[in-house]
């Protein structure tokens, strides 16, 4: 097997998983034809363990590579929730998402053989505002968890609105996120009822570096220029790091912004790849600024064509989300969504786009404020709903999610 | 193979039927147990090996625990769940027990009756975990029954049992309680012979 191949195969768990059972496979049948050696035969080599750990002082799932299969579920708590409801809540999701994250089943599964393939599955919990206020912790809430300002683009549609939790579920696998899911938002009634859910898939095997670009159904390549996710740019995203002050309960984690955008296919479809790449500002088949050949060339702002344009136009995409000053970066994970069309639609296509960062409010949203008032994609792109939720820190061996905040 | 699942109609109806069966079957467990003495055991504080004061043969029932315990969410009668694990070198008898949440803590078992319905009723000598094996309790099959609940166990809170063994130890498990919708079994108490 090559190298590549072999990173390949042991990178997805399904793979690795699917490998080990045709290993499996293939030593019953030698058994069954070599009996008499079967004293001097070796065991199976064990199925690739794909599981991502879940205790640590931070959460799985958010600068880990984003796995090809997503489900983020918003739940709400019920009226008259209260402190108490919250951490019943987080200890119920602790001891399952343990369990689910170590491939095997919760407490209360009749489907165990569902959760234990290792899919590379990852559950992150994040909260919004409103589980302060059931908490009795609004003094505490950080400025930021809260709706963000409207933009002249959006066109909220009611039907993924701000919501007391989030979880992220992600794997390799869909079965690994569906079953999931089932269990952690059955397992958690009635301390939080489910509102909506957007499940979003990216390519698995396109790219094998940091930040894993993925191709939107636009076909660009999307998350080249990403915050470091190896420790270098550890205090844009996270909570504390760096010995920056963080909010009451929150050192560990960080804030996760979520915004359902639709990418209208039919009048992108009206678009040549001439118009199409300067909408962005890069090419589509590398990923390479126009400026450039690699995709992790730097794009050249100056360069102008023959007639005195600029190469890089001004409003394209990458321009105007480009930093301004050097916090205004967040590191991406979107997600593409697909969903059946209804009524006269062809395609109901688009992406989750979901971000982290320490501070939205310095960080996000200068870039989205920009977005909106000028950016080439806004013809093809429409905000359909918009969320801010704390991703809370990671769990110690025998705490709960939550701890510090709720203590 | 496993219960008798209950239309949402009727379930209203059935939990107070199954509230005054519940009794019944309560104030006819000494009869059924065999133990000539119904009176609830203490709770103790921790889970404990035995104790001093009992005789050594109580030593090998105190050592059973309960893995990867959990009570279904619930009033009226609710069930414990999980894998009973005997690390000792005698076999060892539960027989019932008592638990500060419930009138009584009963051992059940799932039963065919005539017309081909399964429903729990007492299982008779109580459970056995063989030495050095284990015993499962799951929705359907036998489990541990909490009957007559003082008030509503409710999801991420906690219940603690006593059990008793045949060999006169108590033991004692503390279990969370969870959010559960299977074992809505029909309890069948005409079955005590
Ligand atoms: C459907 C909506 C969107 C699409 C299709 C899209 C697509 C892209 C593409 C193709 C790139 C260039 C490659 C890369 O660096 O990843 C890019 C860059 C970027 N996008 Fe978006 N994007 C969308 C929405 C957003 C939103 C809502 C934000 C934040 C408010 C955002 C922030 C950024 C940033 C910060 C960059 C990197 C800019 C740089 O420094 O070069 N994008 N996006
Ligand atoms: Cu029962």
């Amino acid at each position: 097997m090559t190298g590549v191949g072999r990173r390949t195969l042991l990178r997805t768990g399904l793979l690795a998983g699917g490998a080990g059972v045709g290993a499996l496979a293939v030593s019953r049948l030698s058994d069954a034809t070599s009996a008499p050696s079967r004293a001097d035969e070796e065991p199976p080599p064990p199925a690739h363990p794909a599981t991502m750990p879940f205790r640590g002082p931070r959460q799985a799932g958010v600068t880990d590579d984003p796995q090809p299969f997503a489900a983020f579920v918003g739940l709400d708590l019920p009226a008259g929730a209260t402190k108490d409801t919250c951490r019943r809540l987080l200890r119920v999701w602790t001891d399952d998402i343990d369990r689910l994250m170590a491939a095997k089943a919760p407490l209360t599964d009749l489907e165990p053989e569902l959760a234990e393939v290792p899919s590379r599955l990852s559950i992150t919990l994040a909260v919004g505002p409103g589980f302060y206020d059931a908490a009795g912790l609004v003094p505490h809430r950080p400025s930021w968890l809260a709706p963000l300002p409207s933009f002249t683009i959006d066109r909220f549609d009611g039907h993924w609105p701000q919501t007391d939790v989030l979880l992220q579920i992600r794997a390799d696998s869909p079965v690994a996120v569906a079953h999931a899911q089932r269990r952690l938002v059955v397992g958690a009634e009635p301390l939080a009822v489910q509102r909506w859910v957007q499940r979003g898939f990216r390519e698995p095997l396109t790219s094998s570096r940091p930040g894993m670009p993925f191709r939107n159904l636009f076909g660009q390549v999307d998350g080249t220029v990403q915050p470091r996710t190896d420790g270098a740019d550890d205090a844009l995203v996270w909570l504390g790091a760096d010995g920056a002050p963080a909010p009451h309960g929150l050192a560990g984690g960080t804030a996760l912004i979520i915004r359902r955008i639709a990418m209208n296919l039919d009048t992108w479809d009206r678009a040549d790849r001439v118009a199409r790449e300067n909408a962005v500002g890069r090419r589509l088949g590398s990923g390479a600024p126009l400026t450039g050949r690699l995709e992790t060339d730097q794009p050249d702002l100056r360069a102008e064509d023959e007639l005195g344009f600029p190469v890089i136009d001004p409003v394209s995409h990458m321009r105007r989300a480009m930093p301004a000053a050097p916090h205004e970066r967040i590191l991406r994970a979107p997600y593409s969504y697909d969903e059946a069309p209804t009524g006269r639609q062809r395609s109901n296509s688009g992406l989750v786009f979901v971000s982290y960062q320490a501070d939205p409010l310095r960080q996000f949203l200068p870039i989205q404020r920009r977005l909106a008032e000028a950016d080439l994609l806004n013809v093809w792109t429409t905000p359909i709903s918009s969320g801010v939720y704390a991703v809370l820190p990671g769990a110690l061996p025998g705490e709960d999610l939550g701890a510090a905040l709720l203590a | 193979m496993t219960c008798t699942p209950v239309p949402p109609a009727h379930r209203t109806k059935r939990l107070a039927e199954m509230a005054t069966l519940a009794l019944a079957a309560a104030t006819t467990l000494a009869s059924c147990s065999g133990s000539p003495d119904p009176t609830p055991i203490p709770v103790a504080s921790s889970p404990r090996p035995g104790s001093a004061a009992l005789p050594p043969s109580a030593q090998q029932g105190g050592q059973v625990t309960l893995q990867s315990g959990w009570a279904k969410a619930g009033s009226g009668m609710t069930a414990v769940f999980g894998t009973v694990v005997n690390p000792g070198a005698k076999d060892v008898t539960l027989l019932g027990g008592s638990s500060p949440a419930a009138a009584d803590v009963q051992i059940h078992s799932m039963v065919k009756q005539p017309d081909g319905s399964m429903k729990m009723t007492q299982k008779q000598g109580g459970l056995t975990v063989p030495a050095g094996g284990s015993a499962e309790l799951t929705p359907g099959a036998d489990h541990i029954m909490l009957v007559n609940l003082h008030s509503a166990l409710v999801n991420g809170g906690d219940v603690s049992l006593v059990l008793r063994t045949a060999d006169g130890a108590n033991v004692e498990w503390t279990v969370p309680v969870r959010s559960f919708a299977g074992a809505e079994e029909t309890y069948a108490p005409e079955d005590h012979r």
